[in-house]
């Protein structure tokens, strides 16, 4: 299985012939040549995939799912134990998440063909998109933990870099440093995770840290903080990291602003893949979260519910249309993520994790369609908001179907992939906490409301809406993208995962829950409903709806204020409290002291430097001085010498 | 006594005319002042039997070194006209440490150099010896310096001309 | 010479050098400033040839040095005289710190 490490390299290589190269190609050839190594290593990920499932790769010690690392070498090594390693590893849901980023990545660059054709700096958005698939592959093939973190910072960086594509906006670069710095700032927990982590177990490896048995588990239960174990300390530090990535509450600020990148790498970075590395990070470490700390993994689940649901009600108030699909983004994350909390571990009670994969493998596939539909539709009106958009259906079918479709797997209906993945979730949660499950439920037909009405405004609505230029469905290269997902997104929920993913890495039976399946369908209908009454046509239900309820309106289109909390506590806790006394004694004491080195030495150059006046007589004089006062002492010297 | 006699006249001599060479104000006479020192040391030499140095000096000295002295002041000043001093205070200071210097280096001579030697009379040195020592290589001898030296005036031939020359 | 002290020699050396340089710290004159060169350098010599006398007497080692010295001596001041004349058709002056006080060109 050593070519996987085509899917590293490749990408890796293409981002340094386009970025050092790029310039000198023609800007078609640059995108033909990433999509092109991008295609390789999509189908490579394939036959990986094939391989370890199917072709029984995986299965080769006996029912249950190996590790296999086919590439491994040690790289820095600190003590003994301690090492830093550089490899991949393959394991189910390193697998899963090679086939998902390939397959929306290879979309994202056929689609971007076309969707950026003709923009300043093609090139340079291609080097970064290699850059991120390198980075992003590389994270979820790392063999420990230490590698994961290096590609989870670079990660960071090129969703940064994207975010700030158009950099000659203030808007984009202030994004991009809202996200870089967000989640950097959530990255130091987990650094602080890894090294309390590391420091118990001695060594960053899977292997060890995803073993629930081994020694390190014990010491670190027993080391206690402030009342807590270290390992819950630990665990909890290093989900902060992935809260971060995953924009969970409440470090879900910086997503909706990096919609400020271009719209193609929203959908792969901000939609499909980085953000779901939360998502991966707790699959990952899920034995040792569930046998280690069970109340760190209850905390993950509340926080993934609320989150769901606050995300879903600021969707419902939104205007712009891929702040929408961002709150959506954070909504479905969420779900994810509560249903890796509420998860159990062998057999039919590791329903939770398995669904949460579930639900990441099928909405990287709708997300990224929703996201590539936007695209077509920005590209066509030119706005991102909803007002300026209203009866594109008869404009654009295809954009019109796939959304359609989309939002009909995003809002779980059956049979479309949604449904499977959403409905696992739920029973998940119903078995393991109703408290939960009520919440989900709720958000589930929040989900289809806003979804429908983020579809009615922008297809049916205002049907007699007039425009400058008729738009029109855009060329191949944006549309075989979106039909392609569209098909994924339909078939996706078909794929057999209980016998793949699981949580113990053995297969059992998972069935559809008839009562909930039902309930759930039932809920989504009844939003879809809601949004086909208020929305379908030009009414003014939605402001008599809005009227009722002003304060909660205007609370979730403010996004309940979150991003205003952040500031005060930046700007003025922060600032004021902590920055402001640094910065004065930075250059009151420390600027200080070395001005005034710096001036004691001019001062004094100053003062002296006239005996430097090239007069050589001046010189000689100094020198003669200086030679008899030698003498002279030299002289005293000898005389005290005798004399004694 | 004869000897005492004239040793103390050139003593005289040359501590009177090297002072007055640095404090007249022809500069002319300042040149001249210069000469008789230079015979007098040329006179010291004698009396100290180095005759063929003392003919070196006043040949060297006395006759080349003098005569581009005298020559470049003719082609430099006008006659009559007196040089101009340092500003008073430097030359005090000068004055000063000169003075230093002379009674530290007299304190010294006075109260340390008797110990230390005892006259022997040895003659006039042979020609002959100052030949052989000038041309040989052995220990004591002195060819390659001699060379050396050659090479040094020639080079001087040159570039004096090369740098006076006008252009 | 055997009345005549080492001392007396030295004193006349001594004060041969210490006007030379009195001279050399207090003339502006260049060809002031090389007379008094001389007169250190000749004082120098006579330190040479008389410590060679009274304390080597059977050795040439100081009155060689002191040939040398005199032959060298001669060539710088010819280069010097060679200098302070280019000097003066350049700037009409043979006074330090007035008028030269670039090196280069």
């Amino acid at each position: 299985m050593s070519y996987t490490l085509l899917i590293i390299a490749l990408p890796a290589l293409m981002f340094l012939i386009l970025g050092l190269l790029g310039n000198k190609m023609k800007p078609v050839v640059a995108g033909v040549l990433g999509t092109l190594s991008l295609a390789v290593i999509t189908v490579v990920a394939y036959i990986t995939g094939y391989e370890y499932f199917f072709g029984g790769v995986g299965k080769a010690g006996g029912e249950a799912f190996q590790s296999i690392i086919p590439l491994n070498f040690e790289w820095l090594r600190f003590t003994e134990h301690l090492h830093i390693d550089l490899g991949i590893m393959l394991d189910p849901i390193s697998v899963l998440m090679l086939v998902v980023i390939t397959t929306v990545s290879l979309m994202v660059h056929i689609y971007s063909l076309g969707y950026m054709k003709g923009e300043k700096g093609f090139q340079r958005y291609y080097a970064f998109l290699s850059l991120f698939s390198f980075s992003m592959l590389g994270l979820v093939v790392a063999t420990n933990i230490f590698q994961m973190y290096i590609f989870w910072e670079l990660v960071g960086v090129s969703s940064y870099s994207l975010i700030s594509f158009y950099y000659t906006k203030p808007s984009a670069v202030a994004a991009s440093k809202k996200a870089f710095i967000v989640t950097r700032f959530a990255d130091l927990f987990f650094l602080i995770g890894i090294l309390i982590v590391s420091f118990y177990s001695e060594t960053f490896d899977f292997a060890t840290l995803t073993n629930p048995d081994a020694p390190f588990v014990g010491t670190a239960l027993g080391a206690s903080f402030m009342g807590i174990s270290a390992l819950s300390w630990a665990l909890m530090f290093i989900f902060i990291g992935g809260a971060g990535k995953s924009a969970m509450m409440p470090f879900h600020i910086w997503l909706p602003d990096a919609m400020e990148g271009p719209t193609p790498a929203s959908a792969l970075i901000h939609a499909a893949t980085m953000v779901v590395a939360g998502v991966f990070l707790v699959a990952r470490l899920f034995p040792i979260y569930f046998f280690g700390t069970p109340e760190v993994l209850t905390i993950i689940g509340y926080i993934g519910a609320i989150t769901a649901a606050y995300a879903a009600m600021v969707a419902c108030a939104q205007t712009d249309i891929k702040r929408v699909l961002a709150f959506s983004t954070i909504s479905q994350i969420a779900y994810m993520i509560t249903a890796m909390g509420v998860s159990g571990y062998g057999g039919h009670d590791g329903l939770g994790y398995m669904a949460s994969l579930f639900h990441l493998f099928t909405h990287a596939f709708f997300k990224a369609l929703l996201f590539l539909g936007a695209g077509a539709i920005i590209h066509a009106v030119h706005s991102n908001e909803m007002k300026d958009m209203g009866g594109l259906k008869k404009y654009m079918p295809i954009a019109r179907w796939t959304f359609l479709i989309a939002c009909l797997a995003i809002a779980g209906i059956f049979p479309f992939s949604g449904f499977f993945s959403k409905d696992e979730i739920m029973v998940a949660a119903f078995h393991h906490d109703k408290v939960i499950f009520t919440i989900l439920y709720i958000v589930a037909g929040l989900t289809a409301f806003y979804m429908f009405r983020l579809y009615y405004r922008i297809f049916h609505y205002e049907n007699d809406k007039h425009y400058h230029h008729a738009p029109h469905d855009a060329g191949a290269t944006m549309s075989i993208p979106l039909i392609i997902l569209a098909i994924f997104s339909i078939f996706s929920g078909f794929v057999p995962f209980s016998e793949l993913i699981t949580a113990d890495r053995l297969p059992f039976e998972a069935h559809i829950d008839i009562p909930i399946a039902s309930a759930s369908i039932a809920v989504a209908l009844v939003g879809i409903g809601i949004a086909t009454v208020m929305y379908r046509k030009k009414t003014n239900m939605a402001d008599k709806f809005i009227a009722m309820f002003p304060w909660l309106y205007k609370g979730a289109a403010n996004r309940f204020y979150f991003d205003e909390m952040w500031l005060f506590v930046t700007r003025k806790i922060i600032f004021n409290c902590i920055s402001r006394p640094i910065a004065w004694f930075d250059r009151h004491i420390v600027d200080a002291f070395m001005d005034s080195l710096a001036h004691v030495t001019n001062a004094a150059s100053d003062k002296i430097k006239g005996l430097q006046s090239g007069h050589i007589q001046q010189y000689a004089l100094v020198y003669l001085v200086g030679a008899l006062l030698f003498v002279a002492a030299f002289a005293l010297c000898v005389v005290c010498f005798i004399c004694k | 006594m004869i000897e005492q006699i004239i040793f103390y006249a050139l003593a005289a001599i040359i501590a009177i005319c090297s002072v007055l060479a640095v404090t007249t104000r022809k500069i002319i006479r300042s040149a001249t002042y210069l000469l008789f020192v230079l015979l007098s040391t040329a006179g010291i030499y004698l009396l100290l039997s180095y005759h063929f140095l003392a003919m070196v000096q006043i040949a060297v000295y006395a006759g080349g070194v003098m005569v581009l002295f005298i020559f470049s002041i003719l082609l430099t000043h006008q006659p009559g006209v007196d040089v101009q001093f340092e500003k008073p205070g430097r030359m005090v200071l000068s004055g000063l440490a000169a003075l230093a210097g002379l009674g530290l280096c007299g304190h010294i001579i006075y109260h340390n150099v008797e110990k230390v030697y005892q006259y022997v009379d040895f003659g006039e040195i042979e020609m002959t010896k100052i030949g052989f020592a000038l041309m040989g290589t052995d220990k004591y001898q002195y060819l390659l310096p001699f060379e050396a030296v050659s090479l040094l005036l020639l080079a001087c031939i040159i570039g004096a001309i090369m740098i006076a020359r006008k252009r | 010479m055997n009345n005549i002290p080492l001392e007396a020699c030295l004193a006349v050396s001594t004060i041969m050098f210490f006007a030379g340089v009195y001279g050399f710290l207090s003339r502006k004159n260049m060809l002031m400033v090389l007379v008094s060169l001389e007169l250190m350098l000749n004082a120098a010599d006579l330190n040479f040839v008389v410590f060679n006398r009274y304390l080597f007497p059977n050795q040439m080692e100081g009155m060689f040095f002191t040939l040398f010295a005199v032959a060298i001596a001669a060539a710088e001041t010819a280069v010097a005289i060679a200098i302070i004349i280019n000097i003066y058709r350049n700037v009409k002056s043979v006074y330090i710190d007035e008028n030269i006080t670039t090196m280069k060109n």
